[in-house]
């Protein structure tokens, strides 16, 4: 299965990134290349088989840790903001989202 | 320089032998800061993305007014530096990355801070280059500058933590950190003949690692001799159960005091004695450079004189580990890499028309090639429609994958095998060839998979007096054992000794 230029624009768009047209053409041959690696995968009969998302669990159940709900943290808002792009009086600053 | 008052080779010494002068007080920790520091201003191989004097010194003293006051601990006082994927408050942080150019951590990540000097008491010297957003194997992608291997200036360190590798094989550091998704420790390890650990996951606690994808990074130590990695990971790490959902509940472990025994009875017929070693025949084919299998087999006939026994074992689906990594690592990479939006950190565009551009503008200039592919790869096997076939399946593979490592530990105590198949090779050879890149890393994924800690091991040199890395792989928890046979294979040779001609 080959991808399309359309292909890419749409999962450009998804991924919030923007590709100039010299770009998508590269990255099209490269995702295709890609893509027929990936495709070794189909061969393995995987009938049956649970996903595997912690590596560790394939000894035992690993539990998932939760922890109260309190703050546990000073306030770091001016620590958290500088490396911000653009703040004002402690909160960030984005384009106009509604008119 | 260094002064006359301090030794001209504090550099020489490793951790272990420079921790045990600074306990004897032969040597300050601001001594030895300085010396390091001077030292790594000469530095031309990239290594480095920040240091701060002032910052190192401090720490130096703070250190020294610890080792005054009789505090007598395995790394007080000694330098190392961090892989630049740590976050830390006192130095910058840019994975890398263009994106994070100028960022600034309000915290230290948990390794940052059971290390350095509200820890362990280590000195910090800086931030060390890799490629951007840990993704890459010859540290070419590092948006700023590409790191060269002191074994030959024309050749990359190896990958992502090229810049750990380099600056310890050239001597600038006695240890570094390194982060290992799959490979990222072992292979610039292995690349630049000095000895590197990944931890079974979730040994190390992922709080402030900035995050590639978060179900296998994995850090460690990196650093000339196991017995020093021992140190280190002695440390580095422990349980964070407040700040990492999957470290695991497993005590902080002393992984050194066994392997200095061992050391004082050096002298002991097959130290290995009884010691199962599992060779992967799809680790020992045709896709092996025959330099590379030469110093292997060498290394492991070192092993059998050692006591070890070689038996064969299977892992079938090795081949596989590439496809399965190189979809589930860049859809991890793609859900995570969405946190840099142009808003609370990191680089903004400077002209776009509304939100959504700002969006796309910002991180398009901010991310370099390789990240942008993976983000790509990693959105299209996520998205509506594919999700099933790709990731929910390479999920699936990757549980076999870790099913075959059980059946094979049931004839064998530890797997070994190439790290990288062949040695370092020039920089740019594969720059704009990503396939290539990722059939390199075939011996080191399926670990990584697995989630099982990993080393490597200066096995002896290949073509172009290269170095080689053996890879040892063990199975889950079992850090100590592989410690304590890479200790024992570095008691009878001396590969993690040599150091490049350039020096």
């Amino acid at each position: 299965m080959a991808l399309t230029p359309q292909d890419i624009a749409r999962v450009a768009n998804l991924a919030r990134l923007e590709l100039r047209p010299d770009e998508t053409e590269h990255t099209l041959a490269q995702l295709n290349g890609f893509f027929a690696l990936v495709e070794q995968m189909d061969a393995v009969n995987t009938e049956g088989v649970e996903p595997l998302a912690h590596p560790a669990a394939v000894i035992g159940d690993i539990a998932l840790r939760l922890r109260e709900d309190i703050a546990s943290e000073p306030n770091q808002r001016e620590a958290s903001q500088v490396s911000a792009p653009a703040v004002e009086r402690g909160l960030f600053l984005v384009p106009k989202v509604i008119e | 320089m260094s002064s006359m008052k301090s030794s001209p080779d504090l550099h020489d010494l490793g951790v272990a032998q420079l921790a045990a002068k600074l306990a004897a007080r032969e040597v300050s920790s601001v001594e030895a800061t300085q010396h390091f520091l001077a030292r790594l201003a000469q530095d031309k191989l990239g290594a480095f993305l920040a240091t701060n004097a002032d910052v190192s010194l401090a720490q130096a003293k703070a250190a020294d007014a610890r080792l005054a006051a009789g505090e007598r601990t395995p790394l007080l006082g000694v330098p190392l530096a961090h892989k630049d994927v740590f976050v830390t408050r006192d130095f910058p942080t840019t994975a890398g990355s263009k994106i994070l150019e100028n960022y600034r951590s309000p915290f230290d990540a948990t390794v940052v801070k059971n290390l350095g000097i509200e820890g362990a008491g280590m000195v910090t010297l800086g931030k060390l280059n890799c490629d951007e957003f840990a993704m890459g194997s010859g540290n070419d992608n590092s948006a700023y500058k590409p790191v060269k291997n002191p074994w030959d200036l024309e050749r990359i360190p190896g990958g992502s933590s090229g810049g750990s590798a380099a600056a310890v094989a050239a001597r600038l550091v006695p240890a570094a950190t390194g982060t290992d998704t799959g490979g990222s420790i072992r292979q610039p390890a292995s690349l630049t003949g000095i000895t590197g650990i990944k931890p079974t996951y979730g040994r190390c606690s992922r709080y402030g690692m900035v995050a590639f994808a978060s179900s296998l990074d994995q850090a460690g130590p990196m650093a000339r001799s196991a017995l020093d990695c021992a140190l280190l990971l002695s440390a580095m790490a422990g349980p964070d159960p407040d700040r990492d959902s999957t470290s695991l509940d497993l005590p902080a472990t002393d992984y050194a005091t066994d392997l200095i025994a061992a050391s004082q009875d050096a002298a002991r017929a097959l130290p290995l004695k009884g010691l199962r070693i599992g060779l992967p025949t799809q680790f020992f084919g045709a896709g092996c450079a025959p330099d590379v299998l030469a110093a292997v087999r060498a290394a492991l006939a070192e092993y059998e004189k050692l006591g070890a026994t070689l038996v064969d074992v299977s892992l079938p689906l090795t081949e596989l580990s590439i496809p399965v990594y190189y979809v589930i690592a860049p859809a991890e990479a793609s859900s995570n890499l969405s946190r840099f939006d142009g808003v609370r950190y990191g680089h903004r565009a400077a002209n776009y028309t509304d939100l959504n551009d700002m969006y796309k503008k910002s991180r398009s200039e901010g991310f370099g090639d390789e990240a942008t592919r993976r983000i790509m790869i990693g959105t299209y096997v996520l998205s509506h429609g594919y999700y099933d076939a790709y990731y929910l399946k390479a999920q699936k593979i990757r549980r076999l994958i870790a099913q075959d490592f059980q059946t094979a530990f049931t004839q064998c105590d530890i797997i070994a095998g190439p790290v990288s198949p062949t040695v370092a090779w020039k920089i740019g050879e594969k720059s704009d060839d990503p396939v290539a890149n990722y059939l390199a890393d075939i011996y080191t994924l399926s670990s990584s998979l697995a989630g099982l800690p990993g080393m490597s091991v200066p096995a002896g040199f290949g073509a172009g007096g290269m170095p080689v890395g053996l890879q040892l792989i063990g199975n889950y928890f079992k850090e100590a054992q592989l410690l304590g046979a890479a200790h024992q294979f570095q008691l009878a040779t001396d590969w993690h000794l040599r150091q490049p001609p350039s020096l």
